[in-house]
């Protein structure tokens, strides 16, 4: 059954893009007319259907007349907008942070679940990451594996909150939330209690579903076997907003 | 042969200081007139690498007539050249014997190739870096063995608090990840480097690959 969404009287406005005149609809952000004309740009924590946290800042583009780079996934595009999405500089800054995500955390690709299907081993080849320049933090992080069906790996995790977004905004469970600061930082169930204890969790799987790399996973997986479908949740969302 | 190999060192900490970075590479010949010599080393790893690079099939034949094996764990020449063109490093820097060796082998080497993610990013060895480097020697020299439980002290190379990618020690050229760099992959960047290209290497391969 198609979805009839009202349509509210929005203006179209007309802007450059890498050099393209494009037209988009006002309330659109940088990186969904970016998406909708094929124009690459990397991002991690911004999802379709989610809302829009602004945290990895991968998706950073140059606005003329700024003198700071935006995140084009928190930018809504205006009349007459001048963008840059794939300067040297901002190449330089996205290998950056790639890198020290792989820095900060243990992201061994060879012997996770998720090799071959991970959003930052993806990102890691696009920006061009075939080394990390920084050196490792390596710093341990504990596993949950006490869910009879999934499991947590605060070693692989990336800290993008898909997990805690898709959990409150499409299940309504509101399962995963954040705890700490800096390093110290890590997504929790409930409370910090075990994942298996958690009063809320429905074990429907979304969040494992959304997450960009091997943190959260189905039990069970050996390396590579942990494909991610996330089709659904763009539906689920287009039906959210229309109810 | 405007195109030379050193340029890769722009994606390094920085150029290395060995007198030879000017010469050309993109030849079948080097400054003396022979075959384009290649050394290799097996360091901290489980050499995969070496079985990718053998995995090159009748290739090595073609390639044998290009370059000069002159140090390798898959031949019998032991002793690592003066001077060699192309150095190839399987494994991580795990402790003080791959150090030394690492370092020559940059020393000697006019360019420096980690290959592998054991060499480029520290791997599966270097998983042991979130334990105390004492918890680590108990738990694989006296807690999981039956006779004779030891710390082994003589005859073996003490090992480095940490285990580091070969770039945290001496500069690298060229980086192939994968797990192992399929043979593929490791043909593409010989032969790219032997025609004075800068090889791409992400362009087949990635970690974990």
């Amino acid at each position: 059954m198609p979805i009839i969404a009202t349509q509210p009287s929005v203006r179209v406005v007309t802007l450059r893009i890498d050099g393209q005149d494009l037209s988009a609809r006002e309330d659109e952000t940088i990186i969904e007319v970016c998406r909708e004309n094929k124009i690459p740009i990397p991002s991690l924590c911004w999802m379709e259907g989610l809302s829009v946290v602004g945290a990895c800042r991968l998706c950073m583009v140059e606005v003329a007349g700024q003198n700071r780079l935006l995140a084009a996934c928190a930018t809504r595009v205006a009349e007459g907008m001048e963008i840059t999405t794939n300067s040297e500089k901002l190449q330089r800054y996205r290998r950056t942070l790639v890198e020290l995500l792989f820095a900060e955390r243990n992201h061994v690709c060879s012997v996770c679940v998720s090799n071959g299907h991970c959003e930052l081993q993806w990102l890691a080849n696009s920006c061009g990451v075939d080394h990390v320049r920084m050196p490792y933090r390596n710093h341990g992080y504990a596993v949950d594996s006490t869910h009879e069906m999934f499991r947590v790996d605060h070693n692989r995790c990336v800290l993008c909150t898909r997990c805690v977004r898709v959990c409150d905004e499409i299940e309504g469970a509101h399962t995963w939330d954040v705890m700490g600061r800096g390093s110290d930082c890590q997504v929790i169930t409930d409370l910090a209690k075990p994942w298996g204890d958690s009063d809320t969790c429905t074990s429907c799987g979304k969040c494992v579903q959304v997450c960009p790399t091997g943190a959260l996973v189905k039990q069970g997986t050996s390396v590579g076997e942990m494909v991610k479908d996330q089709h659904f949740l763009p539906i689920l969302a287009r039906r959210r907003s229309a109810r | 042969m405007s195109a030379q190999p050193e340029a890769t060192a722009a994606s390094s900490k920085a150029a290395h200081p060995t007198p030879d970075t000017q010469a050309p590479l993109g030849t079948a010949t080097n400054s003396s007139g022979n075959k384009v010599t290649v050394a290799t080393i097996w360091l901290d790893g489980c050499s995969g690498c070496h079985m990718s690079f053998l995995d090159m099939d009748e290739r090595l034949v073609e390639l044998a007539q290009k370059i000069d094996i002159v140090y390798s764990p898959l031949v019998d020449c032991k002793t690592l050249p003066e001077q060699v063109d192309v150095g190839i490093i399987e494994g991580s820097i795990s402790n003080e014997e791959d150090l030394h060796k690492a370092k020559l082998f940059r020393e000697r080497c006019k360019l420096l190739v980690s290959l592998g993610d054991c060499a480029v990013n520290g791997n599966v060895p270097a998983m042991r870096n979130a334990f105390k480097l004492d918890n680590v020697y108990e738990r694989a020299y006296l807690e999981n063995v039956n006779i004779h439980p030891q710390i082994p002290t003589q005859g073996v190379p003490a090992l480095l608090q940490t285990v580091l990618p070969v770039h945290a020690v001496v500069d690298v050229d060229v980086f192939i990840p994968g797990c192992p760099p399929q043979a593929d992959t490791i043909h593409y960047v010989l032969s790219e480097l032997l025609e004075g290209r800068v090889p791409e290497p992400l362009r087949m391969t990635r970690f974990g690959a």
